[in-house]
């Protein structure tokens, strides 16, 4: 394998106007209406609400939003990055079972982790209680830290965000060559000097791209921050929107989030600019794993038992308790719908986000302009926004559509066609695919950005097609890749919800709806067995996808 | 690449078959639903309703704002026909934004107190939830309560537990107060009362019950019917804290205490109009009215009906009689008053 830096070169752009560029720049414009659509209420006067918002809360929103981010980068840099290192090249007991099981708290709802640790934790809960009976003390005679407070919120979210930085870390470290780090080490660097200098240097791009979606997701989050009743910008926008019944300063609030976003992708991407890393096989050699010894295995069990135990063992541990001990709802046959509506739909959005992602990942490579980059990065912020903004944004066109064509059938035919998007299963996988795009996309342009455009040109120069380059040379050396791209959209869509609960059509829930319908009556327990299943439904293609992941990245014989 | 692991044709058997069960409703009779009930806050009675009259409901849970703003936007062609809140301000919101219709039923009419009805009869209350003042027993006796004006006096200095602002039953509270003791008075009462809080509002209902409960407070606000889940639930550490706790049913010498309501609209869109209105009647039926109390411990709107035994020992009160298209009016000033106030 070779790496080598080089600037991105635009030699592969055959400028020839076509299907690639127009189609590419068509569906990233559609996949974009959404955000265009919340944007566009800039433009609509909403009065006085801003000198309202200025003077009482604006403050807060902006520190709450800029602290908890802040935080919650820290920490999943904190818990993602060693746990990658040490299962990239060290071997030591439990290895292979933190390999996949690291990635479970990703199955697990932010506000569900957070209701389960407030129940745990709280002034009421047992441990406070507990030690106040066995010590005699009351509230006020000692310190306990409060859990529903931003730093409260800082963990929950770190917790069941870290996987994304622990992925994408892991990938690139497995990836790169051994003999670079052999290089080092022959050279006298020790592991902390090769780790510093050679691997985390290499690792930047992918390591900020795992970041750039926990923090993303973490300025969308809704339901943590407002059970632990922290005004950020998301309970701002809800609440200018349905307190203060204005939903223009609403949608100006989510225009003005995006807006950030918008310059944190920009900075991110021009940060890696700088530096590209190709690869030429596609898969990697056998990786490292060099067997710890003595205490050095305890470190590293060490390293990955902390947040495996807190954000998956200890929560789901307490659902479970919940479950057999308290929930007055029964498993019954429905449950088996709620599954199966639940993997359904998480499936069918991982493959279409999937198609997607690929289609405009590869045609952005084939013909690089400026307008088809700036619409596909529009058309990946919805990540960063709360669902239900997003979900309006997905309506607000649909309708207006189904309206239109319907008004127009009814003068011209006499002929009503109703609602054909709005309210059917389509709207629900399209408003998946706009919110999760980045997710995919990521992953699908890390992938292809390993990938020497050298071999696009060899492969052309024989005569394939630019199709066939991707079917034939580009995707089966990426398949890791797409396998996380699928996972992760996976995982998301299986937890989703508020475009869920506002777009769903009659009579269909999910593991989520239930889930959340419960949690938010106040009653966890019965939650429980709604959130376990989950769990349970997540966990089956995170072990198959992780091995199959593990696989694509070794040689086979 | 060994094995191809995406085909075309797979993707679109699998688009098909989630396109196609959302095609369930398309039953003769039947009845189309947009409920902020939770399933299991509505779908028992709504299955008696189509085991007695052969009419199929269909359902979609949401919360209320959210399901609101697809009503709006799907116009003339929303195939919803009813849609269910579990507030009055967000029934006012619904008839203001035009999605709703007015229905003249003397059933409904007759079996609904004025109060809890709008006026020229776009929406109609179901059940009544209370949100008096709880206490913890032996702590705070209940001659030192009185109203809620009360509790801004400053001898419950760090004493006082209630959610945040954001919550829909707090604003409500005020926007009650706002119509009666205006709006320069409700400012002043809630700076008074942010002042007089226990910790910064966080949790929801059940949560400042048990904050009560663990000695972290002396007052709670919250709706009785958390307290009724606790009492009746499975799990013993909040059926211990329920029995620390009383309610004190506060002005009952002049307003009443403050009630909200859960409540149905027919929307204009409606198509099964004949239908829906039965399905509205059959939610006041003296037997749907004692299921609210039985499932959910809330209190029936209709007169006569009999109480559970739960609410029976609450002890009988004297609630608001405020019309509660009030509470919609008032909305957003009472938020604005809380963002003043300081109140998170």
């Amino acid at each position: 394998m070779e790496v080598a830096t080089r600037r991105a070169s635009n030699r592969t752009a055959l400028h020839r106007p076509g299907f690639w560029q127009a189609g590419v720049l068509l569906s990233a414009l559609v996949l974009a209406l959404p955000v265009f659509t919340v944007f566009s209420f800039i433009f609509v006067p909403a009065g006085e609400v801003w000198s309202h918002l200025a003077e009482t809360v604006l403050a807060d929103y902006l520190s709450n939003s800029a602290l908890l981010v802040l935080g919650v980068a820290f920490g999943v840099l904190l818990l993602g990055i060693p746990t990658a290192w040490v299962i990239a090249v060290y071997d030591f007991p439990g290895r292979r079972f933190f390999e996949w099981s690291l990635l479970l708290p990703l199955a697990i709802p932010a506000y569900i982790i957070a209701y389960t640790y407030t129940g745990l934790l709280d002034f009421a809960g047992p441990l406070q209680t507990g030690l106040r009976d066995s010590f005699g003390l009351e509230g006020g005679d000692y310190y306990f830290p409060e859990v529903r407070s931003l730093g409260g919120a800082v963990i929950m979210l770190s917790l069941v965000l870290y996987p994304y930085v622990f992925m994408m870390a892991r990938s690139s470290f497995l990836g790169q060559s051994s003999s670079t780090l052999e290089a080092g080490r022959a050279l006298g660097a020790g592991p902390l000097r090769i780790f510093l200098s050679i691997a985390l240097p290499l690792a930047r791009p992918a390591i900020v791209t795992g970041l750039s979606l926990a923090l993303m997701e973490t300025l969308a989050d809704y339901g943590t921050v407002q059970y632990f009743g922290i005004s950020t910008f998301t309970t701002g926008i809800f609440r200018t929107w349905f307190g203060l019944n204005d939903s223009a300063a609403a949608a100006q609030l989510a225009a003005l989030l995006m807006s950030f976003v918008f310059i944190l992708i920009l900075l991110e991407h021009y940060s890696r600019r700088r530096q590209r890393f190709y690869q030429t096989d596609g898969r990697h050699h056998h990786p490292l794993h060099h067997p710890l010894m003595g205490w050095q295995r305890y470190a590293a069990f060490a390293i990955c038992i902390i947040p495996l135990a807190f954000g998956f063992l200890i929560p789901a541990g307490q659902l479970l308790v919940w479950a057999l001990s308290i929930a007055e709802e029964a498993i019954d046959l429905s449950f088996l719908q709620l599954a199966g509506n639940s993997l359904l739909l998480a499936s069918a959005a991982a493959i279409f986000t999937l198609m997607l992602a690929l289609f405009l990942g590869y045609g952005q490579r084939l013909h690089p302009s400026k307008p088809v980059a700036v619409a596909v990065r529009f058309s990946a912020m919805g990540y960063a926004i709360p669902g239900t903004v997003i979900a309006v944004g997905v309506m607000l066109p649909f309708a207006w559509l189904d309206n239109t064509l319907d008004e127009w059938m009814r003068g011209t035919f006499d002929l009503s066609t109703g609602l054909l998007l709005s309210g059917t299963v389509f709207a629900l996988l399209f408003s998946y695919a706009v919110r999760f795009l980045a997710v995919s996309l990521q992953s699908v342009e890390s992938g292809l950005s390993k990938i020497t455009p050298n071999m696009d040109d060899a492969a052309r120069s024989l005569g394939l097609a630019p199709g066939k380059v991707l079917r034939r040379i580009h995707l089966p050396m990426m398949r890791g890749a797409l396998l996380t791209a699928m996972l992760l959209v996976f995982v998301d869509v299986l937890k989703e919800l508020p475009a869920t609960l506002i777009l769903r059509p009659f009579n269909f829930n999910t593991l989520a709806v239930r889930a959340y319908e419960l949690a938010s009556d106040e009653r966890l327990a019965d939650s429980s067995i709604a959130a376990l299943s989950i769990v349970v439904v997540g966990i089956v293609p995170v072990i198959l996808l992780s091995r199959a992941i593990r696989k694509s990245g070794e040689t086979h014989e | 690449m060994r094995k191809r692991s995406l085909s075309i044709n797979s993707l679109l058997a699998i688009l098909i078959a989630a396109a196609s069960l959302s095609n369930t409703a398309f039953a003769a009779e039947e009845v189309n639903l947009y409920s902020a009930r939770k399933e299991a806050l509505i779908k028992p009675l709504l299955d008696r309703f189509s085991a007695q009259t052969g009419i199929q409901v269909n359902l979609v849970t949401g919360k209320a704002d959210a399901l609101l703003k697809r009503l709006q936007l799907e116009g003339r062609n929303s195939p919803a026909d009813l849609l269910i809140t579990t507030d009055a301000g967000r029934l006012y919101r619904a008839k203001n934004a035009g999605v709703t219709q007015s229905v003249s039923s003397i059933k409904l009419r007759d079996t609904i107190p004025a109060a809890y009805r709008d006026p020229e009869g776009h929406w109609f209350g179901l059940s009544l939830r209370a949100r008096p003042i709880i206490y913890v027993k032996g702590k705070v006796s209940a001659d030192e309560l009185s109203t809620y004006e009360a509790l801004a006096d400053p001898k419950w200095a760090k004493k006082i537990c209630i959610r945040s602002s954001g919550n829909i039953y707090n604003q409500s509270l005020v926007a009650s107060m706002l119509s009666h003791d205006g709006k320069d008075e409700t400012q002043v009462w809630a700076d008074s009362l942010v002042k007089n809080l226990a910790r910064k509002p966080r949790g929801g209902d059940r949560d400042q019950i048990k904050a009560a409960a663990a000695g972290q407070c002396d007052i709670a606000i919250a709706n009785t019917y958390y307290l009724g889940k606790m009492i009746k639930g499975k799990d013993q550490s909040q059926q211990a804290a329920a029995e620390k706790v009383a309610i004190f049913w506060p002005n009952q010498s002049d307003r009443g205490a403050h009630v909200n309501i859960s409540g149905v609209t027919l929307t204009r869109a409606a198509k099964n109009r004949a239908n829906a209105i039965r399905l509205m009647e059959f939610l006041v039926t003296p037997e749907s009215q004692s299921w609210y109390a039985e499932a959910n411990h809330e209190y029936p709107i209709r007169e006569g009906v009999e109480w559970s035994d739960l609410l029976k020992q609450w002890g009988s009160f004297k609630a608001d009689q405020l019309n509660l298209a009030k509470l919609g009016q008032h909305n957003a000033t009472a938020v604005r008053i809380m963002d003043r106030a300081g109140w998170k």
